[in-house]
């Protein structure tokens, strides 16, 4: 069953184009993670299906039970809003304290209910924000680089909370992420993107794709190397 | 009661401190000054136009209060440079209303009355004005008020549960042309900001959760509006800037006495 769908998106800021064209859609239960340099339109794109930009062409269509858990990139919080983390839970909708410690649980956030939002680690702060995200109890969760600014073993845990959460709740999943190596193997699909879609399919079937490796590949000097690429063949190393 | 001048300007200077309070957490919140300021500079321009066409001054200054805020409401959807788009519309209103207040035929105006506030002449129609505006005020507010926290914590987070932070946007616009017209017979068109930001930036400090910051604010405003309006009294001074004064003097006893006593958060 498909929960939502994108046909023929297209998005302008400012005379740049941000996205051409760009169609996707996904089905109940689904891991899709969109892959993409800087400024290649991924974030636009979430927004676009949050409800948050209107494109300038191209409809977007959500089932009628559709919910979505939405976890923010980041969330700059004024220093002069006191928030504790059960305050922030309780947006936008009030919810019982049993729910607020599931929820915290679920996220691997417990005990920190009653701290201020800004005196939180930056890995605790994402979890606090996964654990909002699920309160609703959504069938669509949507991650924007959720795990930015956590170290590898932080950012790694935090996709092992995912997936614990994701088996809880049997929902979809769709996340934009630098992190290649992880969310490759954790994906049933990927879309790699820059300003529209170069190729899409298996994790195994995009690390192939011409166009996924002029991106991500030795050509661009190394930085975005993907880890699961210097492992599906050997070097020259291995042999000498 | 209300024939006592004191009682009637007690009452005024409170249910303003109320409205203004409470929205001025959002104001802070929501980096709002100068927001606040231009509203307020452009009801100077309320006034002129009231005297002119011979209306009360109330209408006037809600009907330009409104047209300036939805304007800059509109203005900001494209994100310009802000604060300098803002710099211009307050100061041009302040200015064209000044000028324009000169021009009106007949009487000289008290102009001080409205750039300063004069809260000792509130008559029984102000309070009645300045009451009903804080009861909408609070009433909206609190009807809204876990949308205007979605969306003020962050827009996205809004649009992802369904609130459509622009109208949120667009409410607080609105109650703060509100409050102006209702603070200019208090404070003054000058010092409705000041109002506005100061007790809800001492209420900070002493708080946890927005919503203690909001009650906290309007009780901090009160203590400033009746302590003000007794200082006028003893020292013979302006009601409107004497309340500011307190307000400014309880906020930084209480951000002296957190760095004293406190070790963040």
């Amino acid at each position: 069953m498909t929960l939502i769908s994108a046909k023929g998106i297209s998005v302008h800021h400012r005379n740049v184009s941000a996205l051409q064209n760009v169609s996707l859609s996904l089905d109940a239960g689904e891991i899709v993670t969109i892959v993409g340099p800087n400024g290649s339109g991924k974030s636009t794109l979430l927004r676009v299906l949050i409800g948050a930009i209107t494109p300038d062409t191209g409809t977007v269509t959500r089932a009628p039970d559709l919910r979505i858990g939405y976890v923010p990139q980041k969330l700059a919080i004024d220093p002069t809003l006191p928030m504790t983390v059960r305050r922030f839970l309780n947006l936008p909708r009030r919810i019982s304290n049993a729910d607020a410690e599931n929820a915290l649980t679920a996220a691997g956030a417990e005990h920190v209910s009653h701290q201020q939002m800004a005196a939180l680690s930056g890995g605790q702060f994402q979890r606090v924000l996964l654990a909002r995200a699920i309160l609703s109890r959504p069938n669509l969760l949507i991650l924007d680089e959720a795990t930015q600014g956590l170290d590898q073993p932080g950012s790694a845990n935090f996709y092992r909370q995912i997936d614990a959460v994701r088996q809880d709740l049997n929902c979809a999943v769709l996340m934009v992420s630098h992190e290649l190596h992880v969310v490759m193997s954790a994906s049933d699909r990927v879309i790699c993107l820059n300003g529209h879609i170069c190729c899409e399919g298996a994790p195994d079937v995009v690390s192939a794709a011409p166009a996924y490796r002029e991106l991500f590949g030795s050509g661009t000097g190394g930085a975005l190397a993907l880890y699961r690429h210097d492992h599906d063949h050997h070097h020259d190393h291995d042999h000498a | 009661m209300l024939d006592d001048f004191m009682i009637r300007a007690a009452l005024g200077a409170v249910g303003t401190a109320t409205a203004a309070g409470l929205l001025g957490c959002f104001v802070v919140w929501r980096r709002m000054a100068y927001f606040g300021d231009a509203t307020a500079h452009a009801a100077v321009l309320g006034v002129a136009m009231s005297l002119a066409f011979g209306t009360g001054v109330i209408w006037g200054v809600i009907l330009v209060s409104v047209l300036v805020a939805v304007l800059i409401h509109t203005l900001s959807a494209d994100a310009a440079p802000m604060e300098t788009l803002l710099g211009v519309v307050s100061h041009g209103a302040l200015a064209i209303g000044l000028v324009a207040v000169s021009l009106v035929p007949g009487q000289r105006v008290d102009l001080d009355a409205y750039l300063f506030g004069e809260v000792l002449t509130v008559t029984r129609t102000d309070l009645a004005v300045i009451w009903l505006g804080a009861l909408a005020v609070a009433l909206v507010i609190w009807r809204h008020w876990q949308a205007l926290l979605t969306a003020t914590l962050s827009p996205d987070l809004a649009y992802a549960a369904g609130v459509d932070p622009r109208r949120e946007q667009l409410i607080l616009t609105l109650l703060l042309a509100l409050v102006v017209a209702v603070a200019i017979k208090v404070v003054g068109a000058l010092l409705i900001t000041a109002l506005l930001i100061i007790p809800a930036a001492t209420a900070r400090s002493l708080t946890r959760t927005p919503e203690a910051m909001a009650v906290v604010a309007i009780l901090i405003g009160t203590l400033c509006a009746l302590g003000g309006l007794r200082a006028a009294i003893i020292f013979n001074t302006p009601v409107g800037p004497s309340i500011v004064c307190v307000a400014t003097l309880l906020f930084t006893l209480a951000t002296i006495s957190r760095k004293l006593f406190s070790s963040g958060s």
